[in-house]
């Protein structure tokens, strides 16, 4: 699965600004073992934009026809935390979210957006809540990561920070397993000196134990 | 250079330097349960690559597979379907898989270290985010997604950016009745679900000191509810004395010149982090969760928050929070937790489904009975956990007293293998999340240690495990 270049996205921003969203909420587990990758955008936030038996809860920011199909997500402190499953992040991708900007995300999810051509932006709370702000009647923000920019709905620009090496591979939808198998020989000649050095961290090929 | 346990493990696998405080890293083991497990193995096949070292990748079913007595791979029809991946996958690339009934089997963070498979000084990772459990032992040991898993399945590395260094500090001694769980709630109900994010944490400090090894990987297990994807605890004496003898450990001079090193991990006397706790663990008394986060933790004799007081509800996004919880758990505001009726109680979990955790859950269960209207399981973490219970007697204290006891896995954590608390049940769980809809839709869970968990199953409430005479 090759990944999808970011480059810049315009449009709502759906502010869902409560602490410690978590992988559960987003994807709830068991919709991982039924569904695809690609088929779990009904799935997102189920917790939220559904009520008990089922039906859509019309008070749930994501169902309000402003944000439906919002590519930013507006978010409060540790957005993302708890389970490794990426599939948080499918989930946000299946509903057409390419964008989240938090005050901070759990650190798995932070590595897994930027997997899936996702791009989680760290910002100050404060200026989080500004943009929710302004684009609570789903007035559209641009984020252009070329610029490193974002545009408000009033037209101001802030720029903001990124790993360069992240922002690369963004923008160029880079594959890493290709680009670090170009290291596989050195990669090779560490394992042959460790085997000399660790040989206790070696386990024999399958077969010769247990 | 001083340098920390973390810093000491990291430099010790570089491959490359990328800069910017990135590295190619080698990653020693790799383990591979029936969820995040095929569809990276299926992913690296796809690509038409190799594994690039299968003898370090190891497979088991956990997640998906029912806990049921007597249960086969299609008792739970999904779990069924990923576990013949599993099971197939490894076969064709040659890693080794542990099945359903075989010693070996279990929740992957109790079989790694339980087997040897996991030692100390190594990295490990897991696509699941509990894998800093491994930290217990003195490994750099990591969750990662599927993409990661999926790179290091055919590089043998992972990409990394350095995190920031934590350590807590825990003086004194626990009390009575109080466990390395307890200790971990309190940290986190202390400094707050976030305070992690973006650190690698060491546990040091004379309480962690005395803690036995399966209490190391409780302390550890809860790192990520804290916000940090690593948990660290160097190596020491009672490390090795527990390493000895597993079934991938070193033997012999081997075993002594990994012991050598092993000991070298420690942090320097003088080495800096960039954030410094200390914990009086003296203090900590048993303690349980009342919301849906794990830092919703309080002390066994704590009240619920109240959203109408500006003490615990500063501002408006805290009361809308409190609010939501509470309503949620269907507890009222300045309520006393003890007491609280409960109706499930869940014994397991990678947090808490070792021989030692069970046995506290058993010293309790001995000579008494759940409670009416309460189901009570307990869930080994492994098949070898299972028999070396079974062997001591632990399944006829806990049956004896009314609890279910069951087949390995992860069970009623984490809801994946069709196993659920129903919708608005209260369950007392030594599990490690408490999120919203984590047990199943609707259910409520209050985190606790094994001997918190069997307090309630007894008394039907949550109850001070000390006040059990």
């Amino acid at each position: 699965m090759t990944m999808t270049p970011f480059t810049a996205v315009t449009g709502a921003a759906a502010p869902l600004m409560r602490a410690n969203v978590d992988t559960d909420v987003i994807i709830r587990i068991e919709r991982l073992t039924a569904f695809q990758r690609d088929q779990l955008g009904p799935y997102a936030f189920e917790a939220l934009r559904r009520r008990p038996d089922g039906s859509e809860d019309p008070q749930c920011v994501l169902n309000q026809p402003a944000f439906r199909r919002a590519p930013v997500l507006l978010a409060a402190e540790n957005f993302g935390c708890g389970s490794s499953r990426e599939g948080a992040v499918w989930a946000l991708m299946g509903l057409g979210i390419r964008c989240v900007i938090a005050p901070s995300f759990g650190d798995i999810f932070f590595n897994n957006c930027f997997q899936n051509g996702v791009l989680p932006l760290r910002w100050p709370v404060a200026q989080v809540e500004a943009l929710a702000a302004q684009c609570a009647g789903g007035a559209p923000v641009t984020v252009d990561l070329h610029a490193k920019t974002v545009t408000a709905p009033d037209g101001r620009v802030s720029s903001f920070d990124i790993d360069p090496l992240r922002r690369e591979a963004l923008l160029h939808g880079l594959d890493d397993i290709g680009l670090t198998l170009k290291d596989d020989a050195l990669i090779r000649e560490w394992q042959h000196a460790d085997r000399a050095r660790r040989p206790w961290a070696w386990p024999a090929a399958q077969g010769a134990l247990a | 250079m001083a340098r920390t346990l973390f810093d000491k493990l990291w430099d010790a696998h570089v491959v490359r330097a990328l800069g910017d405080g990135w590295a190619l890293l080698h990653i020693d083991r790799h383990l591979l349960h029936d969820l995040s497990g095929p569809p990276a193995m299926a992913e690296v096949a796809a690509r038409g690559l190799p594994l690039h070292n299968p003898e370090l990748d190891f497979a088991t079913p956990d997640h998906a597979a029912s806990s049921q007595p007597g249960r086969t791979p299609g008792t739970f029809a999904l779990g069924g379907r990923l576990h013949g991946a599993l099971r197939d996958l490894s076969a064709k690339s040659g890693v080794r898989f542990y099945d359903l009934g075989q010693p070996g089997q279990g929740i992957v963070h109790v079989m790694g270290p339980e087997m040897g498979i996991v030692l100390p000084g190594l990295t490990v990772i897991c696509g699941d985010s509990h894998t800093c459990t491994n930290g217990g032992l003195g490994a750099l040991a990591f969750g990662v997604g599927s993409s990661e898993s999926t790179h290091a399945l055919a590089t043998q590395t992972l990409r990394q950016q350095k995190p920031r260094r934590m350590r807590i500090r825990c003086d004194g001694v626990l009390g009575a009745g109080v466990t390395a769980k307890d200790l971990a709630l309190h940290i986190i109900g202390r400094l707050g679900a976030a305070a992690g994010v973006g650190y690698a944490v060491e546990f040091a400090g004379e309480a962690v000191r005395a803690l036995d090894v399966e209490a190391r990987l409780t302390l550890c297990n809860l790192t990520v509810e804290l916000g940090a994807r690593f948990g660290l605890i160097a190596p020491d004496q009672r490390t090795l004395d527990w390493v000895r003898g597993r079934p991938f450990a070193p033997t012999g001079a081997a075993f002594d010149d990994a012991a050598t090193y092993w000991l070298s991990l420690a942090s320097d006397d003088d080495a800096v982090f960039d954030r410094e706790e200390v914990i009086n663990a003296a203090a900590v008394a048993p303690t349980v969760t009342w919301g849906t986060s794990p830092e919703d933790a309080i002390a066994i004799d704590g009240h619920m928050p109240d959203p109408a007081d500006p003490v615990d509800a500063p501002d408006e996004a805290v009361r809308g929070a409190i609010e939501a919880a509470l309503a949620y758990m269907g507890l009222a505001p300045r309520a006393a937790i003890e007491g609280t009726p409960v109706d499930w109680v869940f014994i397991g979990s990678c947090a808490n489904s070792r021989l030692s955790d069970l046995r506290a859950a058993a010293d309790v269960a001995r000579g008494r009975h759940v409670a009416d209207g309460v189901t009570a399981w307990v869930v080994p973490g492994s098949e070898n956990v299972k028999r070396a219970a079974e062997a001591e007697g632990l399944r006829e204290v806990f049956e004896a007293a009314g609890f279910q006891w069951r087949e390995p896995g992860c069970s009623m954590c984490v809801a994946a293998n069709g196993e659920q608390v129903p919708p608005k049940a209260r369950c007392v769980s030594t599990s490690n999340r408490n999120f919203v809809g984590r047990q199943g839709p609707g259910a409520r869970t209050h985190l606790a240690s094994p001997a918190m968990a069997a307090a309630a199953a007894v008394t039907g409430r949550i109850t001070d495990v000390r006040n059990l005479a």
